[in-house]
This record gives structure tokens, C-alpha cells and sequence, in this order.
């Protein structure tokens, strides 16, 4: 290590525009990178959303803005086409919870905090890393590619379950777009395999000097075991695609079985779907985490910092992770409580699925006990991250619910479930990943955000993210099934006509409050204030490089840890940090032990 | 050009924002250095503004239940989701003191402690008597919530018991069939293969054996025929070609069936299938079996608390016993029009949000009276000559006799 420290610290030489922007082997850039393509594909999915919100408020009315995005093939006479309305959907999740919650999230934060927080010069491989976004850029542009096929995009929802997805015959979206949607999505995986190994690599292998596992700020404890979970269940999801492939292409049946589609009898017999949704859960569940706990770190960290307080048990918030994560393995079942699953096995899953509340609820105390007799500074990343404390409690508990098999059979597919795992996957990480955002900008671009628009930004995105989901559960619990493009055609869902509109315009004005951030973010990019080094009083070690990006982070030598990262107000001490850098003073205790 | 004045909105709009900005950034500098943490004003300002979110968040879940819980389910039409409803009502009740405390402490704490330059936080990074006494009180409510969820599980999922009344209900894009045993308790064996027409579920008796053989034989015949008319070495031969192989191999599993046994070709004689809305008797134990003829379907009836995925290539079931009659029930909810409905819950396709049917939950004498008014499977497949059709009759009705002997 000591010899890449000397070898890296004079290569500063000059750069082209394609080895510095385009090629880059620089963590730092490719975080950027992420984050721009995660950022471009968000404002795709967050359209669609509000197109089919549209649809959604004010069903089978007509709008000119809909014939504009979707044309008169999908929209004619601006009135959403059925098909289309599923596509939307269909591609809203997918963009959603891959591209920008797994690929966005990880792929930023992962690269620029790793390295950083852990004191390397770079990812353990540089060239993997650079191969796991131009994998990922490969995947966005196929997936945008397949919203332009003549059948339309995938529609068969976000788990694309066989076989409504395995037969061109079932649905218009099962075609071509289905087609481009599998090679998306294995395109997908290939680049968070790459990225995730490198993710492990880096964090066992290139710690500087001091930082022992115990020292590690949650950020990179959570990142690190997200990507442990990622390279441990996507290939199963990429198992799962193939397969489906064969099913499509060669005339295979490992999810086909006695079909008769569209006045057309299939030879495929012996299959199961149910096979093709054991493995999409087996990657699905841990997906979730895999959403999840970047989001979770990256609030612990915000949280620390700006109630200038140590985390609050710290050793109590790893040892979470670490259930969590195990436990995500072995709930998938919970997707599946009414396939007709021996209800015996069902029980299994319900028991496993409830033990995940108990690390989940240490978690949500600690933060909050982190709050309290801090010295709370709310900047725009602290609100974010306060916020997806509120979304991860709210969305949480209606979990136990859905836990229940018992319960799941009269929620399940309802509006109940949209509104729960928004409001505490797809919420959560969102908040965290503008806290994120916020909070690191300074480092990322050597910029300072505007706070003012942070905080417009932030109070608007939350009320209006609240008021499109948290009225969800009440559909949910009068039986309002998802993915309905309608609900005229009986008369049992009337009384929610009114809800729908409400929810549509908070989506839509939710959506609209976005180009404020994406302004600050360009407009800070260019003119925003020079950003300090240490603008926040951080301990951790990333505040310790210079603002203007170098390759291999520190000029000179690396730094060495001396303490956690989480010495804030610590009594005796003259400011309320002390960055992991400064050695122990004769008989002071490491990570607040005798506190 | 609506397009056109939309883009130059957005420009001009983003342009006031600008500069307006630059307006912002003159000023902080004239008051003296632009601070990158949030001032004492501001943070006093978001700490108030974090206890009034808690206000408004607490009033506009209050506000929802209010308007909307008289629109959630009325209560359960089966007896069975009287269990539920009471466990829902249960972790309900937990998790609602749960999020309310919790959300209390967040947003207080955050107002409470809000920023002093002349103040320290206090340095507490852990106890071990806090974060035992969180692990273990969720640890022992969710152990309740546990015992108590699984043993309703349980119960629901448990067997039909002897005698319940078996109905089919067979989904595909975009409908629902019904089908009951009929007289003799028993479903007819029933095959995809055997799909027709007539035969919309494939059920296999001996008169629809007899009708889908010569159906496929005749089609068969017909294709080869075309054969002999179209240019040999073309793509459309080839396309007869396969398309005859396809049929043979078809007709070769449909006669297979042949050697089921006497008793079961002849069960689906009595079957009846019913399409758009289907009837049960109040009080009496239900078992519905479930398949699918194309993709995965669910069937949801959100009254009963009832619901089980329809997979192709499977079969699935569930069962309950009815409590409420649809006269109850309109007189429950005070609707007069009120009626029980099953829906697909699985994303099916296009139509997937009108793929439904309506349950008639009726005393057991009107149930009867109706039953014996359906047409039976095999007077619906009978050929259109009349006298034909009696004879058919007759044979079947003679052999199920025989069997009953």
C-alpha cells in the first residue's frame, strides 16, 4: 500500500477531456457519474409517474400533456391507453428501484464515501470500477431504448412474473420491450456485480493505518454490507432472466405449464411461475436492503454530525446491520404468502419477516436517541435525514402488518402494500440519498449548495411525498386493488374518487418541486460559494483532502485513524469535533468508552 | 405551439430564479460573510417548523380516518375474517401508539434541541440498559403479534371440511367461469387441452372427448388438404407442416384421455358453469379450487377476506363459510345496490382492472332453486340438432344411473 501511496501522489499529470470526464478510473468521478445517470434516469421515472397519476386522479379525462409524452399511438385524444398506463408503471418501478435506488444510491455514495472514509487512494481496481458504470450507462440506455419499440416497453409490473411476461401473445409489452428489458436488467447486474466486488475488496483490504473495522463510520459499515448482500443475490436474479429468456426464445418451460393464450394452445408443459418468483424474491427481499441501508447510513452519518452528538450505540447500529442483512435472506417468502405456498412454510416466513422489526426498531431508537441533548443544526442534509428517520418509522410498522400471513391475504396487491413500501423503501432512501446529496456536494463538486432552496426543496418534497402515500393505506384497507387502471368500472371504489385527485396533485407538484433541487445542484455546481475544506466540522476522514480533487485523495502520505468518527462534543475537548486523524490524548478512551 | 410557450415559460421562469439568486448571494455578502452552517434564526426557524410538521401530520391522519374509515371494508361476509379483522384491529392498535411516540420524541427532540452556539451536546454514546430494554419490549409485542397472527393463520388455511360445497373458479384474459359439481359433488376432470368453444375449461367428459377428437381431426384433415395447394419448399408448407404436427401431438394427449377411468369422464356431466355472477348459500362451508388458462390471475373477494393466486400449470385452493347474505349486507352498509364482487388482484393485462364478477350470497333454499336452473356442462355442449341432443342426454344421464348403482 505504502508503495501505491508514493507511486499515485506524483501521477498528477494532465489529463484529456475523455480520460478525465469520460474514462475515468477516478472513484471520485465515477461517483459523479453515477449520480448524474441515476439523477437523469429519476426524472424519467418521476414523469411517468406523473403521467400515471394523471390517469390515476382523474380517470379516462383527457390531457394534452399525455398525447405530448406518449403520442397518438399510447395517448390518443390524451387519454391513457391501458397498456400504456401498465408500461408506465411497469418502468417507474424498475427505474425506481434499480437505477436509481441501487445503481444511483450505491453507485454515488458507495465510490465517493469508500475510499474516502477508509483512507485508500482509489478502489482496489480502478478499471472495474470504471467497467461497472459504462455496465450500468449500457443498461440505462437500454431500458430508454425499450420505451421506443413499436409494442411499447415492458408492462408485466416491476417483477415481470411469467407468464404474462414470457408471452408476446398475453400483453403488447411482452415483445420486444420485455426483450430489451431482460438484457437491461443483465446488463444491470453485471455492473453491480463489478461494482460490489470492488466495493468488499476495498473496504477489507485498504484501510489506512488505524481504521479497524470498530473505527469505520456507519456510512461504509452499511455500504460495505450492501454490497456483500448485492454480490451474494443478484446472480440469482440473473439466473432468473435467463432462464426466462430460454422460456421466450428456445422454447423452454421452466415457467410454463399447461397455457392456452390467446386461442392458442402451448407445448410447454412442467414448469412453474412459482419457480421464476422464488428466485425474483430471492434477489427481491435483499433487494430492498440493498435500497435500504446505504439510506441508513448515510442518515447516521448526517444525523452524528449535525446534532453534533456521537451515534448512540454504535456497536448496537452495526450489530443491526448485520441482522438485518442476514435476516434479508430468509423472508423472501413473505412476497408469496397467498401463491398457495404450504401454509406451513408460510409461517416460517412470517416469523423470520417480524424478527427484522427488532433490529430495524434498535435502529430507529438510536436515532433518535442520537437527537436528543444534541445541539441540532439543521441544514438541508439534516432535514432530509430527520425525514427519513419519520418514513422509516411510518413505513415500518405497517410492515408487521403485511409480516402477518394471516393479514397479507386481504392486503395483499392492494394499495395498502404501494403505500407501505413507498413510503419506507422507495421515501427513505430518496430523503437519504438528497441528504446525501447535500451533505457531500461540498466534497463532490468543492461547491457549496444554496441553502434556501434546500429548505424549499426539502419541506415541499416531504409534505407532498407524505400526502401522495400516507392516504394510500386507507384504499388499501377499503380494498382498492394496485395496478388498476381504473376503478369506474364498479361502483365499489367511488368514494375514493376524490383521495385519487388529491393524491394526484401532491404527486404532481411533489415532481414539479424537483427542478428546484436540480437547479441548486447545477447552479451550485457552477456558481455556487467555494466550499471549506471541513465545512460541516466532520471527523471523518474525507473532510481531510483538499477541496479541489487530486488523484489519490491526499497529498503525500495517508492519513493515519486515531480515534471512531464520532468524537462530537466530547467534554475536555475546545471544539465539538475531533477528526479521526488527531491522535488520543495520554488516557483518553477510544469510541466513547467510559461514557 | 402550446409546446413552444411551455418551454419558453420554463426559461423565463428559471432565468427570474437566477437571478434572483444572485440578488440572495449580494446580500448575504453585505451582512457580513456567507455562513455554510445554518444560521441561529434558521435553526430556530426549522426546529418550529419540525414540531408544526408533527401537528400536521398527526391532524391530516386524523383528518383521513375520519372522512375515510366508514369507506373501509363493512364488516366480514365470511366467518373467518371475523378472526382477522379483530387481529387487524390488534396490530393496529400497537403500531398506531408505536408511530405516534416515536414520531412525538423525533420531532420534539429535533425542536427541543435545536442549535446554541453556547451550548455542548451531551457526550452519551451508548447504554446497555437502553438498548436492551428496546430489543426486548419489541421482541416481546412482536412474539404476541406472532402467536397471535400465525394460530388465525392457521385456522384460515386449514382444510375444507367434509361436505363443503366445491366451486371452480377459472380466470383467464379477461374474465371469470364458475363452475359447480352439480348433483354428484364431484368437478369433472377437466384438461387445457380439451379447451374449446364450447368447452371454455377444457372439462373432459365423454361427450366433449368425442366432439374435441373430431374437432382435431377435422382441422387436421383440412390443413393437409391446404397442403397440397400451396407451393412446395415454401414458408407457408412449412407453417402447415408444423402446424399439423402441433395438432397431432394435441390429438394424441386429448385421446389419452380416453383411459381415464368410467367414473371420471362422466363427473362433468352435471357440472355447471356460470359466467359474470355466481351464487353461494349463506352458512355453508365453500371450498374454491383455482386454475388458470393462461397467466397468473388472483382471485380477490375483499368482502369474504378471501384471496389465492390462480397459476397456470397448478392448482390452488381456499375456503369459508359465508355469514351475511347480499340482502344483509345492503342493509348493513345501508347501500341498496350494494354487491359482493370477485376481482383479478394480479396483473394480467390491459383489462386487468375489469376482470370481475359478482358473488350472490342468498339463503340456502334460493340457492338451490337457482342451481337447478343452470344449464348442465352437457346440455351446453350439445350440437345445435335437436334430437341429437336428447339422445346425448340420455346416455350421459343413463351412465351416471349406472355408476350411482
Amino acid at each position: 500500500m505504502a508503495t501505491a501511496a508514493e507511486h499515485n501522489t506524483d501521477h498528477h499529470h494532465e489529463e484529456t477531456f475523455i480520460s478525465k470526464y469520460i474514462f475515468s478510473m477516478d472513484h471520485k468521478m465515477i461517483s459523479k457519474q453515477f449520480l448524474l445517470t441515476g439523477m437523469f434516469m429519476a426524472v424519467i421515472g418521476m414523469i411517468m409517474s406523473s403521467l400515471f397519476r394523471l390517469q390515476l386522479g382523474w380517470q379516462g379525462e383527457s390531457f394534452w400533456i399525455l398525447n405530448f409524452f406518449l403520442g397518438d399511438k399510447w395517448a390518443p385524444d390524451g387519454i391513457l391507453d391501458p397498456n400504456m398506463y401498465l408500461a408506465l408503471v411497469t418502468i417507474h418501478g424498475t427505474i425506481m428501484v434499480f437505477f436509481l435506488l441501487t445503481g444511483g444510491l450505491s453507485g454515488t455514495f458507495a465510490n465517493l464515501l469508500i475510499p474516502l472514509q477508509i483512507g485508500a487512494r482509489d478502489m482496489a481496481s480502478g478499471f472495474i470500477n470504471l467497467l461497472s458504470y459504462w455496465f450500468f450507462l449500457a443498461s440505462s440506455i437500454v431500458m430508454i431504448v425499450s420505451l421506443f419499440v413499436e409494442t411499447g416497453p415492458a408492462s408485466g409490473g416491476w417483477t415481470v412474473y411469467p407468464p404474462l411476461s414470457a408471452l408476446p401473445q398475453a400483453m403488447p409489452g411482452s415483445g420486444m420491450g420485455m426483450t430489451l428489458w431482460l438484457v437491461s436488467m443483465s446488463l444491470f447486474v453485471v455492473s453491480s456485480l463489478l461494482g460490489g466486488l470492488n466495493y468488499v475488496v476495498t473496504v477489507i483490504n485498504l484501510r489506512t493505518k488505524g481504521m479497524t473495522m470498530t473505527r469505520l463510520p456507519l456510512s461504509v459499515w452499511a455500504l460495505f454490507i450492501t454490497a456483500v448482500i448485492g454480490v451474494l443475490s443478484f446472480p440469482v436474479l440473473f439466473s432468473a432472466a435467463l432462464l426466462l429468456i430460454f422460456d421466450r426464445m428456445f422454447g423452454t418451460s421452466f415457467y410454463l405449464s399447461d397455457i392456452h393464450v390467446a386461442g392458442e394452445l402451448l407445448e410447454q408443459t412442467g414448469g412453474s411461475p412459482i419457480l421464476y418468483e422464488h428466485l425474483f424474491w430471492f434477489l427481491g427481499h435483499p433487494e430492498v436492503y440493498i435500497v435500504l441501508l446505504p439510506a441508513l447510513g448515510i442518515t447516521s452519518e448526517v444525523i452524528a454530525t449535525n446534532s453534533r452528538k456521537p451515534i448512540f450505540g454504535y456497536r448496537a447500529m452495526i450489530g443491526s446491520i448485520l441482522a438485518i442483512a442476514f435476516l434479508s435472506f430468509i423472508v423472501w417468502g413473505h412476497h408469496m404468502f397467498i401463491t398457495g405456498m404450504n401454509p406451513l412454510l408460510g409461517s416460517v416466513f412470517t416469523f423470520t419477516t417480524l424478527l427484522i422489526a427488532i433490529p430495524s426498531a434498535v435502529k430507529a431508537f438510536n436515532y433518535i436517541t442520537t437527537l436528543w441533548k444534541g445541539n441540532v443544526r439543521f441544514t438541508p442534509a439534516m432535514l432530509f435525514s430527520i425525514g427519513m428517520v419519520s418514513t422509516f418509522i411510518s413505513g415500518g410498522v405497517t410492515g408487521i402488518i403485511l409480516a402477518d400471513s394471516a393479514l397479507d391475504i386481504n392486503l395483499h396487491d392492494t394499495y395498502f402494500v404501494v403505500a407501505h413500501f413507498h413510503i419506507v423503501m422507495g421515501l427513505s432512501a430518496v430523503l437519504a440519498m438528497f441528504a446525501g446529496v447535500y451533505h457531500w456536494f461540498p466534497k463532490m463538486y468543492g461547491k457549496m449548495m444554496n441553502r434556501k432552496m434546500g429548505y424549499a426543496h426539502f419541506w415541499v418534497t416531504f409534505v407532498c411525498a407524505y400526502g401522495v402515500f400516507f392516504p394510500q393505506h386507507f384504499m388499501g384497507l377499503a380494498g382498492v386493488p394496485r395496478r388498476y387502471y381504473t376503478n369506474s368500472e364498479f361502483p365499489l371504489f367511488d368514494e375514493f374518487i376524490g383521495m385519487n385527485e388529491m393524491i394526484s396533485v401532491f404527486a404532481i407538484v411533489g415532481a414539479l418541486v424537483q427542478f428546484i433541487f436540480i437547479f441548486n445542484f447545477f447552479y451550485s455546481m457552477f456558481r455556487g460559494p467555494k466550499a471549506s475544506q471541513n465545512p460541516w466540522g466532520s471527523n471523518t476522514l474525507e473532510w481531510t483532502t483538499p477541496v479541489e480533487h487530486i488523484h489519490g485523495n491526499w497529498p503525500g502520505a495517508l492519513p493515519t485513524v486515531h480515534r471512531w468518527a464520532y468524537d462530537y462534543s466530547k467534554p475536555g475537548k475546545e471544539h465539538d469535533f475531533v477528526p479521526q486523524i488527531v491522535p488520543l490524548e495520554e488516557g483518553e478512551l477510544d469510541g466513547g468508552a467510559g461514557h | 405551439m402550446v409546446t413552444f410557450l411551455i418551454i419558453v415559460a420554463i426559461a423565463l421562469a428559471s432565468l427570474a430564479v437566477w437571478q434572483l439568486l444572485r440578488v440572495f448571494e449580494g446580500t448575504a455578502k453585505l451582512k457580513g460573510g456567507d455562513s455554510f452552517v445554518p444560521t441561529d434564526a434558521e435553526n430556530k426557524y426549522q426546529g418550529r417548523m419540525m414540531l408544526l410538521f408533527m401537528f400536521g401530520y398527526f391532524a391530516f391522519f386524523a383528518w383521513l380516518y375520519v372522512r375515510y374509515a366508514p369507506h373501509f371494508l363493512p364488516e366480514s361476509a365470511s366467518e373467518h375474517g371475523l378472526v382477522l379483522d379483530q387481529l387487524l384491529d390488534f396490530n393496529f392498535l400497537i403500531i398506531t401508539v408505536v408511530f405516534v411516540i416515536t414520531h412525538v420524541f423525533l420531532f420534539y427532540f429535533a425542536f427541543k434541541y435545536t442549535y446554541s452556539s453556547d451550548r455542548k451536546a451531551t457526550f452519551f454514546t451508548h447504554s446497555n440498559k437502553l438498548e436492551l430494554l428496546w430489543t426486548t419490549v419489541p421482541a416481546v409485542f412482536l412474539a404476541v403479534i406472532i402467536v397471535y397472527g400465525l394460530s388465525a393463520w392457521m385456522d384460515i388455511t386449514d382444510e375444507a371440511p367434509e361436505g363443503s360445497l366445491t366451486i371452480e373458479l377459472y380466470p383467464k384474459q379477461f374474465d371469470w367461469t364458475a363452475r359447480y359439481s352439480g348433483s354428484d359433488s364431484l368437478l369433472g376432470a377437466s384438461n387445457y387441452n380439451m379447451i374449446s368453444g364450447v368447452n371454455p375449461l377444457g372439462v373432459i367428459t365423454n361427450g366433449s372427448l368425442t366432439s374435441k377428437q373430431q374437432e382435431l381431426t377435422e382441422e387436421i384433415a383440412g390443413l393437409k388438404e391446404e397442403l397440397e395447394t400451396v407451393p412446395k419448399g415454401g414458408l407457408k408448407e412449412e407453417e402447415i407442416i408444423e402446424t399439423i404436427g402441433k395438432r397431432e401431438r394435441q390429438l394424441a394427449r386429448v385421446s389419452s384421455f380416453e383411459g381415464l377411468e368410467a367414473a371420471s369422464l362422466v363427473a362433468g356431466d352435471d357440472d355447471i358453469l356460470v359466467k359474470t355472477e355466481f351464487y353461494l348459500p349463506v352458512g355453508e362451508s365453500v371450498e374454491f379450487i383455482f386454475r388458470s388458462r393462461d397467466v397468473i390471475h388472483s382471485a380477490y373477494m375483499p368482502h369474504f377476506r378471501a384471496q389465492m393466486n390462480c397459476v397456470p400449470g397448478m392448482t390452488t385452493s381456499l375456503n369459508f363459510i359465508s355469514r351475511k347474505t347480499t340482502e344483509e349486507m345492503r342493509e348493513i352498509t345501508d347501500n341498496p345496490d350494494f354487491d359482493y364482487l370477485l376481482l383479478c388482484n394480479k396483473i394480467c393485462g390491459a383489462a386487468h382492472y375489469n376482470m370481475q364478477m359478482v358473488i350472490k350470497v342468498v339463503e340456502p333454499e334460493v340457492y338451490s332453486k337457482w342451481i337447478t336452473e343452470q344449464e348442465t356442462f352437457a346440455e351446453s355442449i350439445q350440437p345445435a340438432d335437436e334430437e341429437g341432443m336428447a339422445e346425448a342426454t340420455n346416455v350421459t344421464r343413463n351412465e351416471i344411473s349406472m355408476i350411482e348403482q
